[in-house]
């Protein structure tokens, strides 16, 4: 399974502001959403971090499963993931 | 140990510096229930989508509007605009409050009297009255507003075969600065042809002038229109006491008032922007009272109000098929009512709440219907918290001018259900099913072996 690489410069504060100095962008993420994106700038493998999404939270593995991905793709469309 | 509640995982970017242009905050509350019956039990009982009616909206709204209407002017009358919402408990309810039937075609016109509403309590407007209807309406002794010369003279000859007399008014058209003008339906109030009109009638036999009718334009915005249109036929009301020595029974003016959707291209919500309704009865009723001396009696006001009486007690409940990204990254949800059900999301921002609660954070999503079709969007760039499939949704402000515009297209149309004032729920319409739809066809006998 793959892990997805977070930009490096990628500031994330405790309360789910981001910002991304390279650009000046700043974002607001939610709990679910601090809790991966937390776990991607660690270098988890997305099967790690579904696993521990359905231990932490009430969430169905399915959804689980689903909404990692999307979340993914979320960052993706602002571009906060490195590309290889 | 108990798990933290879940959320689908969301990331905003923010705009700062932006003006919001998604309008001012709203409310995350989501709604559970309407008039105290449980969306999901509502959904369940009668299957999504789902039409639902509030009785009780429905007959504060009217009780309001006659309040507002009749602490300014002493003779109002209301006429239920049909085309709006002509289901049989919909025209009931507002019959019982007290509203007359403002029908415009043989079709409405017949409801109005299977429902048992007396013919002189009919308004019959319209470009385009069969003559069959015609004489049904001279019958039933309903006042005909005249669309246009033809249908005048199609009248007199009707009335004069009949032997029998109708009231009748005329619908003017008037310059109040809206544009595009609607100068289609009826006499024009500038160049004369009203004037004209009336002449024509007076001279006539058959045909008594009762009344004169506007209707300037729907959701008006602004309350200016309305006392310029007012104040002209008012003019034209004196015009024909002073030449033609007629006193007018009435002065119809239209629907048009607002509710409280909001439109497409407006940021701010509608309640934000509109003038209140008292706004608008004072623009309508102040040049009432310039009308010269009517005997003892004044004419009555006779209001058309459609969307602005029941918009506000319709809710659609839809639920959540698929969530989904589009090629830029964008969220999309595709739900189970579309423009198929919501002709009128084509000019109207439809508020959609969530039936459940969510998180706070809110994304912008383009929210699509169920139709293979391109043109099926109930709203692009919508405010919503993250949703999941199988969550319902409500669709607010959506009495007017959907459960008669609505389209048998792809699917059926769904069931309506009205909770009545004593909180219960009843079916008003039944859910379409594939023998409803098919009874109307047939198949030629040379096409019969092939569909075995
Ligand atoms: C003649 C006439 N009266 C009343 C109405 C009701 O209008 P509204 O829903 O804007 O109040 C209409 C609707 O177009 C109409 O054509």
């Amino acid at each position: 399974m793959s892990s997805t690489q977070i930009s490096t410069s990628l500031a994330v504060s405790e309360n789910g502001f981001l910002f991304l100095p390279t650009t000046g962008e700043t974002f607001t993420v939610n709990e679910t959403g601090r809790f991966i994106l937390r776990r991607l700038q660690e270098g988890r493998e997305q099967q790690e971090i579904i696993s521990s999404l359905i231990d932490e939270f009430d969430v169905e593995p399915v959804d689980a499963q689903r909404d990692v991905l999307d979340f993914i793709g979320q960052l993706r469309q602002y571009h906060l993931t490195d590309t290889q | 140990m108990d798990k933290k509640k879940y959320e689908r995982p969301v990331i905003l970017k923010q705009q700062s510096g932006l003006m919001n242009k998604f309008g001012s905050a709203t409310s995350t509350q989501p709604m559970t229930d309407i008039e105290g019956v449980p969306v999901a039990e509502l959904a369940a009982a009668y299957g999504s989508p789902l039409f639902v009616l509030s009785e009780k909206k429905m007959r504060d709204t009217q009780q309001q509007c006659q309040r507002i209407f009749r602490s300014r002017y002493p003779k109002v009358q209301f006429a239920w605009s049909y085309k709006t919402n002509y289901m049989n408990a919909v025209c009931s309810i507002f019959h019982s409050e007290g509203s007359w039937a403002e029908v415009v075609s043989e079709f409405e016109f017949d409801r109005a009297r299977h429902l048992g509403v007396r013919g002189e309590h009919i308004i019959f407007n319209g470009p385009a009255k069969s003559a069959a209807a015609l004489e049904k309406a001279v019958r039933a002794h309903s006042k005909i507003h005249i669309d246009h010369f033809d249908e005048l003279y199609e009248l007199i000859e009707i009335t004069t075969s009949l032997g029998l007399k109708a009231d009748v008014a005329i619908r003017v058209n008037v310059d109040v600065g809206i544009y595009p003008k609607w100068d289609r339906f009826g006499f024009n109030y500038e160049n004369g042809e009203a004037r004209e009109a009336l002449k024509r009638i007076a001279a006539s036999k058959t045909l008594r002038i009762v009344g004169l009718h506007m209707h300037i334009g729907t959701y008006i915005m602004s309350t200016e229109p309305f006392r310029v249109a007012v104040s002209k036929l008012v003019a034209l009301a004196n015009w024909l006491k002073q030449q033609l020595a007629i006193d007018l029974d009435y002065i119809d003016v239209g629907g048009g008032l607002p509710s409280h959707n909001t439109l497409k291209g407006q940021y701010l919500q509608a309640d934000e922007t509109l003038p209140a309704l008292e706004q608008f009865a004072d623009a309508i009723t102040a040049p009432l009272f310039e009308l010269e001396s009517h005997g003892d009696a004044m004419p009555t006001l006779i209001l058309e109000s459609g969307r602005a009486l029941v918009d506000g007690a319709g809710y659609l409940i839809s639920t959540v098929l698929a969530v989904k990204r589009l090629s830029d990254g964008k969220r999309a949800y595709v739900i189970d009512a579309g423009i198929n059900l919501l002709f009128t999301s084509l000019w109207y921002k439809h508020k959609m709440v969530p039936a459940q609660p969510t998180g706070v954070m809110r994304e912008q999503a383009n929210i699509y219907g169920p139709l293979c079709m391109n043109i099926d969007c109930i709203q692009e760039d919508a405010s919503v918290p993250a949703l999941k499939k199988g969550d319902r949704v409500v669709l607010m402000n959506v009495g007017a001018y959907t459960m008669t515009q609505w389209m048998q297209f792809i699917t059926f149309r769904p069931a309506i259900v009205l909770i009545t004032a004593d909180g219960s729920p009843h079916v008003i319409r039944k859910a379409e099913s594939l023998e409803y739809v098919m009874s109307l066809e047939e198949i030629p006998p040379s096409l019969r072996s092939l569909s075995a």
